[in-house]
């Protein structure tokens, strides 16, 4: 479903990779390797249409997402470096607007379940500058909860969180792709994800 | 539709929570329009000249002074990331901030306006057309800064460089605005400086948000 043909990364005057090519297929993960530096963060905004490759292809179902655009986006759920989320404002609230601005309608119930499922139960009224580093993350893992979107881009999705939510979300991911979701990641933890048909990348090999 | 809708109501409680921010602008404009009458003295005819001038100068400076928030946070904590990849053009996203900025800095400068014209001695019908031109005109004011904003996002010292980008194009909304109050004042009706401010409002919200797109696609490249 998703096919990188020839990629080539430029940073200012340095290349970064070049002839980076893949497919993946429902039900597929893709582990992203590399040392820092490497163009992983780089690669995965790539792959999201938020930064334009220098050369190559990226193609979604046969077809060029710079061509796709939002129909492309509707499918997409990117979690990257950063939480997304918004310090003033609640978990609940965090959630139901992001549900929002994503076109999805998002009751407060399902919403208060998904909080529950990422262990956040008793903190959905706390604004989220209360919150620990990993709470925040919690928070914005609750996306991949309830949002029924085909493909996952996440960029190191498991940092500040605790053994448990390591494992929880590992489920999570092996849940998606036993749907015939796909998933592209970036992670230095050596995480084990259920039923998982893997494809290796390293990038700057 | 609703993505504007839901982008105003979102951005509006987000600035709800920090009130301080919002009390800032108006402070800072009460504060620029109140040391004119102090520091020219009770002169009223001068006073009365320089009132239409000085008030849109000082509104202008105002909304400036939270150009460069509209989309820094949401730049550092990556919900602008999010925004951009939402399924529907980012230029709707532009729109929907640009309304909600003018709702928290055009809107409350409109309404005080005419408060602190009082200090400057005008009378009663020139003081409703100082606050329907600024009114007008503020709109146009969020649009072109949020150009100035987009593009400067990201950029160390951005806020005085934001200035010299966007204070050039605020030219034209600076004199049809003074000048729909000082025709009211001298007895003219102000009515063609209203149309022109309301085209230049037109223009530049209907304009200004795919540009201002623009500029965010290149600062998340």
């Amino acid at each position: 479903m998703l096919k990188v043909l020839n990629l080539e990364c430029l940073r200012g005057e340095r290349r970064l990779f070049h002839g980076v090519g893949f497919g993946l297929d429902a039900g597929e993960l893709l582990y992203l390797q590399g040392k820092n530096g490497a163009g992983k963060t780089t690669l995965l905004r790539m792959l999201c249409g938020l930064t334009p490759p220098a050369a190559g292809e990226i193609l979604w179902r046969g077809e060029n997402i710079r061509n796709l655009g939002g129909e492309f986006h509707a499918e997409l759920c990117y979690l990257g470096h950063q939480n997304a989320i918004k310090e003033d404002l609640t978990p609940l609230e965090n959630l139901r607007a992001s549900a929002r601005l994503a076109g999805e309608t998002l009751d407060e119930d399902a919403a208060l379940d998904a909080l529950e499922r990422v262990g956040l139960a008793g903190r959905e009224d706390l604004a989220c500058r209360y919150l620990s580093q990993g709470q925040k993350r919690r928070v914005a893992l609750s996306r991949l909860v309830h949002e029924r979107r085909a493909l996952w881009i996440l960029d190191e999705p498991f940092v500040a969180l605790d053994t448990q939510a390591v494992s929880w979300l590992a489920d999570i991911i092996g849940g998606h792709l036993q749907r015939g979701g796909l998933a592209a990641l970036t992670t230095h933890q050596p995480v084990e994800i259920p039923s998982a048909r893997v494809r290796e990348l390293r990038l700057g090999a | 539709m609703n993505v504007i809708l839901h982008i105003i109501a979102r951005d509006l409680r987000l600035a709800l929570r920090r009130p301080a921010d919002l009390a800032s602008v108006l402070f800072f404009f009460i504060i620029v329009a109140s040391l004119f009458p102090l520091g020219v003295g009770p002169e009223t005819d001068l006073l009365r000249r320089l009132a239409p001038g000085v008030l849109w100068v000082g509104a202008l400076l105002a909304t400036m002074l939270s150009l460069p928030r509209m989309f820094a946070d949401d730049f550092y904590d990556g919900a602008l990331e999010q925004l951009a990849l939402a399924p529907y053009p980012l230029g709707f996203v532009v729109l929907g901030k640009t309304l909600a900025h003018w709702l928290v800095s055009g809107l409350p400068l409109a309404i005080l306006a005419p408060l602190l014209g009082l200090q400057f001695d005008l009378p009663g019908d020139t003081l409703l057309i100082l606050a329907g031109s600024i009114l007008l005109g503020t709109p146009a004011l969020s649009g072109i800064g949020a150009i100035g904003a987009a593009l400067t996002l990201g950029l160390r010292g951005g806020g005085v460089l934001l200035s010299l980008l966007v204070l050039p194009l605020y030219i034209p909304v600076l004199i049809f605005g003074a000048g729909a109050v000082d025709a009211s004042m001298s007895g003219i009706s102000p009515n063609a400086h209203l149309f022109l401010l309301a085209a230049l409002t037109v223009g530049g919200v209907a304009f200004a948000p795919w540009a201002a797109a623009a500029a965010l696609k290149i600062a998340l490249e």
